[in-house]
C-alpha cells in the first residue's frame, strides 16, 4: 500500500512537472516574439527593484488595505510552500512528516507559526472574495473586467481557501490519530487552530481517520500542483513574473521616452550630419502593429500583470469616461501573445492569422486619449509601463499610416513650417519682450 | 525689462551663465507670454546673467514625439541641439515642464547633454540663497493657495516639493487637492491632447480637476506649466469663478512681491 502510494506519487509529480514545463516553454516562446532589447545594465538597482517592490510589496502599500490583506496571503504562499517541501519527501520516500524527528520542538513551533498563516489567508481571501462581489469594488467591475476576468480572480480566492482548509483538516485529523497510533503518527504538540477540530474528528474510526488525513494530504499536495499549472494561464502568475519585472522594468526618469536609433541615423543622414546608413536586411516597422512590434520585457510585462487595476482606477481619461484603460492596454497584449502562442502550437498561421493588435483588440480611439501622465506607471505594484505600449502603437499610426487625428497632422505642419506646435510666424517668437 | 539674446551676449564676446529656454507657448500664447515676462523681471531682479536665443529657439519636440511622430521629433531635436552646442550652452532653465523633460531626459542621447533645470527649482533656489527678497506686502498672508502638481514635473522628474517650498516663502495657507503629488490627477493637455479634441468621453480631464481644486476653497490655484495653465484657466472660466478664483504660474506670484 505503502509503496503504491509512493508510486503514485512520484507520478503525479512527474506529470505535474512535466505540464508546468510544456507551459513555461510556451510562455517563453511567447515572451521571445517580441523585440531584442538588451537590458543588462545598473544590476545593483535593478536587484533593489527587486527586493523592495517585488519582494517588500512596497508599491502595494500606496492603498494600505488592500496591501495588508495581500501580505497575509504573499507571506502565507511564501512560507507555507516550505511545508510543500516536507510534502515532497514524505510522498517520495514514504515517511510521515519527515522533519518532525530532527525539529523537535521546533517543527512543533513551525506547525503552529503556519497554521496561523493559513488562518490569515483565510481571512484575507474571504475578505478579497467580498470585496470583489459584495462590495463590488468598481475596478473589479469596469467593462474590460468581463466574465472570465471575474471568474479566474475569484477560482484562485476559492482554491486558496480549500487548500488552506485542507491544511487546517489534515493537521486536525492527524492529532487525533496522534493518540491512537503514536509510532506512525509523531506529535506535534498541539496546534493552535487545528486543535479545536478535533472534537470534530474524535468519534471517527481509525481507519476513517486514516482515510480522511491521507485524503487532505493529496488534497492538498494536487491541489498545489494543479493549481500552479493553473496560474500559467490566469493572471495570477503575477506570483513568478513580478520579480522578472521588477527587475527589467525602466529605470531612466518616467518622462523619459526611449529613442528610436533607427530613426537618429536617417535623420542625422539627412542633416548631413553622418553618411546614410546601410538599408537594414529586414526593414521592421516603425512603432509596433502586433507584439513582435513590441520588445520582449513589453510582453513580459504584459504577464506580470494580475488585473488589479490600479492603473485604471488612476488614469485621468479613464476615470473623465474614454475608451482607454491602460490595464486593458495589458491584458490585451497577453491575449493577443497567447493567441499567437496557439495558433503557433497548433502549427497555425500564429502572428499571420490576419489579426493585429493595433485594430484587432487595441482601438485607436484608446491610445489617442493618453495624456501621457505616467498616472498607471506609478499606481503599478509590479513596475508595469503601459506608457510604453501606447506610444509604440502611436508610432505605428503616425509613422506607418501617416493616421494620426487631423489635428495632429495639423501640429506636425506646424512644427515643419513654423517650428511651434501652433501656426505663427517663427519671426514673431521673440516679440514677448516687446511688451511690457 | 532686460532679456538679451545669446548672439547679443557672443557679440560682446560674453557668455551666459544659465540660457532661458523660453518654449512655444512662453513665446506664443498670450496668458505663458505674462509668465515668461514675470521670470525675466525675477532674472532681472537677482541680477541672474541669462540670456535667451530669441527668433534662433524652435519646439523642443516633444508634442511631436508624443504623438507618435519621431522622426519630426528628432529633426527638431537635432537642430535645436546645433544650435545649443554651436552656442557652447552649460546650463538651462525653462518655464515649461515638458520642454525640460525633453532638454533635459531626451536630448541627452542625440548628443545634447545640458544641465537642466525647471524654473520651480530655480525660484526656490533664488529664494534659498536669499537672492529674492520678497517686499512685506503680505497679499498673501493667510489666504488659501492650492498648487497642481505638472505631470512633467512630478510623475515624470519626481519634483514635487521645489514649486510647495516656492509658495510656502509667500506666508500663504498651502491647502492640498486630495489627488496630489505622486497622484496628482494630469490637467489633460500631456502627450499632446493641448493640440487636439478630447476623445468621446462623459467629461473633459479638466474640468474634473478645476473642480478638485476649486473644492479646496482656494483664492489661488498655482501652476508651473502654460499647458497647466491653459487648462485649469478653461476650468475655472467653465465653472463661472474666474471672478473669485485666479490661476497664476509660479513666477507670476514671485514677481508681484519683488519691487
Amino acid at each position: 500500500m505503502a509503496a503504491l502510494q509512493q508510486a503514485l506519487f512520484i507520478l503525479t509529480l512527474g506529470l505535474a512537472g512535466f505540464f508546468i514545463r510544456q507551459r513555461v516553454l510556451r510562455i517563453r516562446s511567447n515572451i521571445g516574439l517580441g523585440k531584442e532589447k538588451k537590458i543588462t545594465d545598473r544590476k545593483n538597482e535593478r536587484i533593489k527593484n527587486m527586493l523592495l517592490v517585488a519582494f517588500g510589496q512596497k508599491k502595494m502599500f500606496k492603498r494600505p488595505l488592500p496591501a495588508v490583506l495581500h501580505l497575509l496571503i504573499y507571506v502565507g504562499f511564501l512560507v507555507i510552500n516550505l511545508e510543500v517541501l516536507e510534502f515532497v519527501i514524505d510522498g517520495v520516500f514514504g515517511t510521515h512528516r519527515f522533519f518532525a524527528p530532527y525539529l523537535g520542538s521546533l517543527y512543533h513551533l513551525a506547525m503552529n507559526f503556519f497554521e496561523f498563516l493559513a488562518v490569515g489567508v483565510l481571512i484575507a481571501c474571504f475578505a478579497f472574495l467580498i470585496r470583489r462581489n459584495i462590495l463590488r469594488i468598481h475596478r473589479f467591475w469596469s467593462s474590460e473586467m468581463t466574465a472570465w476576468p471575474r471568474l479566474d480572480a475569484n477560482l484562485i480566492l476559492s482554491i486558496e481557501i480549500i487548500l488552506m482548509i485542507a491544511i487546517l483538516t489534515m493537521n486536525g485529523s492527524d492529532q487525533v490519530l496522534q493518540t491512537r497510533i503514536p509510532e506512525h503518527y509523531l506529535s506535534t504538540g498541539t496546534l493552535f487552530f487545528s486543535s479545536h477540530l478535533t472534537s470534530l474528528f474524535q468519534h471517527l474510526n481509525t481507519s476513517t481517520l486514516v482515510i480522511l488525513e491521507r485524503f487532505c494530504w493529496w488534497f492538498h499536495i494536487i491541489g498545489i500542483l494543479g493549481f500552479t499549472i493553473y496560474v500559467t494561464y490566469s493572471k495570477h502568475l503575477h506570483i513568478f513574473m513580478a520579480f522578472l519585472n521588477t527587475y527589467y522594468a525602466k529605470l531612466e526618469a518616467k518622462g523619459h521616452i526611449n529613442n528610436m536609433p533607427v530613426v537618429t541615423a536617417e535623420v542625422k543622414s539627412m542633416l548631413g550630419l553622418a553618411p546614410a546608413p546601410a538599408a537594414p536586411a529586414e526593414p521592421g516597422r516603425f512603432g509596433a502593429k502586433d507584439i513582435n512590434d513590441l520588445s520582449w520585457n513589453n510582453l513580459l510585462a504584459a504577464y506580470s500583470c494580475t488585473e488589479c487595476g490600479r492603473c485604471t482606477s488612476e488614469c485621468p481619461a479613464n476615470l473623465t469616461g474614454k475608451k482607454l484603460s491602460p490595464r486593458k492596454i495589458m491584458m490585451d497584449t497577453r491575449d493577443r501573445m497567447e493567441d499567437v502562442g496557439r495558433s503557433i502550437e497548433k502549427a497555425g498561421p500564429g502572428l499571420s492569422d490576419g489579426k493585429f493588435l493595433l485594430g484587432d483588440y487595441i482601438s485607436k480611439e484608446e491610445i489617442n486619449a493618453c495624456t501621457s501622465c505616467n498616472a498607471c506607471v506609478e499606481a503599478c505594484p509590479v513596475m508595469i509601463n503601459p506608457l510604453e505600449i501606447i506610444l509604440e502603437l502611436r508610432r505605428y499610426v503616425a509613422m506607418e499610416e501617416s493616421g494620426s487625428p487631423a489635428a495632429w497632422n495639423s501640429m506636425y505642419q506646424n512644427i515643419e513650417t513654423s517650428f511651434a506646435p501652433w501656426k505663427f510666424s517663427p519671426s514673431d517668437r521673440f516679440n514677448w519682450a516687446k511688451q511690457d | 525689462m532686460n532679456a538679451p539674446t545669446v548672439a547679443e551676449l557672443k557679440a560682446k564676446g560674453e557668455d551666459p551663465e544659465v540660457l532661458f529656454w523660453v518654449g512655444c507657448a512662453g513665446s506664443f500664447d498670450d496668458r505663458a507670454k505674462r509668465v515668461t515676462r514675470a521670470f525675466v523681471k525675477i532674472l532681472n531682479a537677482t541680477q541672474t546673467k541669462f540670456a535667451v536665443l530669441g527668433t534662433e529657439e524652435s519646439c523642443t519636440g516633444d508634442p511631436a514625439r508624443r504623438a507618435g511622430n519621431e522622426f519630426l521629433f528628432q529633426m527638431q531635436a537635432m537642430s535645436n541641439i546645433q544650435v545649443l552646442n554651436g552656442y557652447g550652452i552649460k546650463k538651462i532653465v525653462t518655464t515649461c515642464p515638458h520642454c525640460f523633460n525633453t532638454l533635459k531626459n531626451e536630448y541627452p542621447e542625440l548628443g545634447g547633454a545640458y544641465e537642466v533645470i525647471h524654473h520651480a527649482t530655480f525660484l526656490q533656489q533664488l529664494i534659498n540663497e536669499g537672492k529674492i527678497k520678497l517686499n512685506g506686502g503680505g497679499s498673501f498672508k493667510g489666504k488659501k493657495i492650492t498648487y497642481h502638481d505638472s505631470c512633467y514635473l512630478g510623475r515624470a522628474n519626481n519634483i514635487y516639493e521645489a514649486p510647495r517650498e516656492v509658495l510656502q516663502a509667500l506666508d500663504a495657507d498651502l491647502v492640498e487637492m486630495k489627488r496630489c503629488r505622486t497622484t496628482g490627477l494630469c490637467c489633460g493637455a500631456g502627450g499632446a491632447q493641448m493640440f487636439k479634441e478630447p476623445e468621446k468621453g462623459k467629461k473633459d480631464i479638466n474640468i474634473e480637476r478645476a473642480e478638485e481644486a476649486l473644492g479646496t476653497g482656494a483664492a489661488t490655484i498655482a501652476v508651473a506649466c502654460p499647458f497647466c495653465m491653459t487648462m485649469m484657466t478653461d476650468g475655472v472660466k467653465n465653472k463661472e469663478k474666474e471672478a473669485e478664483v485666479s490661476v497664476k504660474d509660479l513666477a507670476e506670484l514671485i514677481a508681484e512681491r519683488i519691487s
